[in-house]
């Protein structure tokens, strides 16, 4: 088995250029496509109007926003574990990306919010609350890297932070869920939403897929950097 | 290792009643932040008398991370971290052991101090015991969750600021469920759940943050 021979950073790097290269450009083709049928073959959503069409950026940035964190997580866990240098870049890399898709899939949900629920953020609501505390988990494995300076030392300590948050998300959810049940009724719940019809399904699976080939892309990319900055190929 | 722990515990909390002020800091900060929001909400009783667990929460959670500054940065300054790491005493037992004497340095107190500002809130006499008891559940979750953040900011750049940004995201359950007893009981509907929610939350950080917390520490003093 070669499963480690591109554990190294020097071998890693020509295939991460390959892979960036790939991925950005499916990425340009399903994004393209994604928005098309989104924007245009998807019909009007016969009580929301044309403002649920934002969902099909926002329902796929946060899935990734979710994903990549237990992705980060991981590559945290393998660079604590087998104690190898790339993962610890690849969790460096993996976290800005999904600090932006959080980010968005905030910014979209208030933008859908004000027209659809009539304001911009609501307080009571798990989902809009534990989104906020990722955004706020993944600054913190940011700016904890970013205040060490050795690069090996930050990649171990922000794996601590990264395993720990990871351990707390589901806590996090489950605890704003119960809070607000407890309290009020959900004025709109995804899981009851009424059920969608297979061209803005379609759309928004196109557009899901579109977002991972970004990711891995932005991803590769950086790790490209990084590995260049620490002059280890 | 019981020893190990014992000894640990009785030595910061020497360390505490020779220099009482470090303690006496954190609570007067519990205090003040406390008597700020009415200043800052205005003074209608109703509304105060609404928002008053989640303010003694709020400020419980900012008195303690407060408080977490000092849990390793004297010893890893003066080099008894290392020996600590050194030491045939299991790293677990010794942290867990710092963690426990923290809480009783910064925790506890909380737990006596709070029924003074409930008080100041017009909180009915009856909700007391519910607030005590969540507190006293609470405060030992942030003392554990915390030492994790304590232990990674060592020497790093940032301090307090960074602490905070790392471990308030992660007392956001112990917030929730810590002030949501207080509401359940308030609204008359039993604050059983909360309280063994707590408890469970407790129980989970007990058993394993004082590994990541020795995880921490070794990494932070290579």
């Amino acid at each position: 088995m070669r499963w480690f021979w591109y554990a190294s950073p020097q071998t890693f790097f020509p295939l991460a250029g390959r892979l960036a290269r790939w991925s950005a450009a499916a990425a340009v083709v399903l994004m393209l496509v994604g928005l098309y049928i989104g924007f245009f073959v998807a019909p009007t959503d016969a009580q929301q109007g044309e403002a649920y069409r934002i969902i099909f950026i926002h329902v796929p940035a946060a899935w990734m926003s979710m994903f990549i964190y237990v992705v980060m997580a991981f590559w945290a866990a393998v660079g604590l574990a087998l104690n190898t240098r790339l993962s610890g870049m690849m969790a460096a890399a993996l976290a800005p990306t999904g600090a932006l898709f959080t980010f968005i899939a905030l910014w979209t949900g208030a933008l859908w919010g004000r027209p659809t629920w009539g304001t911009y953020w609501v307080w009571g609501d798990a989902r809009l609350m534990s989104e906020l505390i990722l955004l706020f988990l993944y600054f913190g494995v940011m700016a904890l890297r970013a205040a060490i300076d050795d690069p090996r030392r930050a990649d171990r300590a922000a794996a601590v932070l990264a395993i720990v948050g990871v351990v707390n998300i589901p806590i996090i959810y489950y605890s704003v869920q119960w809070w607000n049940t407890l309290h009020q009724g959900a004025s709109v719940s995804l899981t009851a939403a009424p059920k969608m019809a297979a061209t803005m399904l379609t759309g928004m699976l196109i557009m899901a897929l579109a977002f991972w080939m970004y990711s891995i892309a932005v991803t590769l990319m950086r790790v490209r950097c990084i590995i260049r900055e620490r002059g280890v190929a | 290792m019981l020893a190990a722990a014992r000894c640990v515990v009785y030595r910061d909390l020497l360390l505490a009643v020779r220099r009482p002020g470090d303690v006496a800091t954190a609570l007067l900060f519990f205090v003040i932040v406390a008597s700020l929001f009415p200043l800052g909400i205005g003074a209608e009783p109703n509304l105060l008398r609404a928002v008053a667990p989640g303010v003694i929460w709020v400020s419980a959670l900012l008195s303690c991370m407060l408080s977490l500054g000092r849990l390793f940065a004297a010893d890893h300054d003066d080099g008894t971290l290392e020996q600590m790491l050194l030491g045939a005493a299991p790293l677990g037992v010794v942290v867990a052991a710092k963690a426990f004497a923290h809480w009783l340095v910064s925790g506890l107190p909380l737990v006596a101090i709070a029924p003074l500002v409930a008080l100041q809130y017009d909180l009915p006499p009856a909700l007391y015991g519910v607030l005590a008891l969540s507190l006293l559940l609470g405060t030992p979750v942030l003392s554990l969750i915390g030492a994790i953040g304590a232990a990674l900011i060592l020497g790093t750049r940032g301090g307090g600021v960074l602490l905070a940004l790392l471990v308030l995201p992660l007392y956001v359950p112990v917030l929730i469920m810590g002030a949501g007893s207080i509401e359940m009981a308030e609204a008359g509907l039993g604050a059983g759940g909360q309280v063994l929610l707590l408890g469970a939350m407790l129980l989970v950080a007990a058993a394993f943050a004082p590994w990541a917390i020795a995880a921490a520490l070794r990494i932070s003093s290579e």
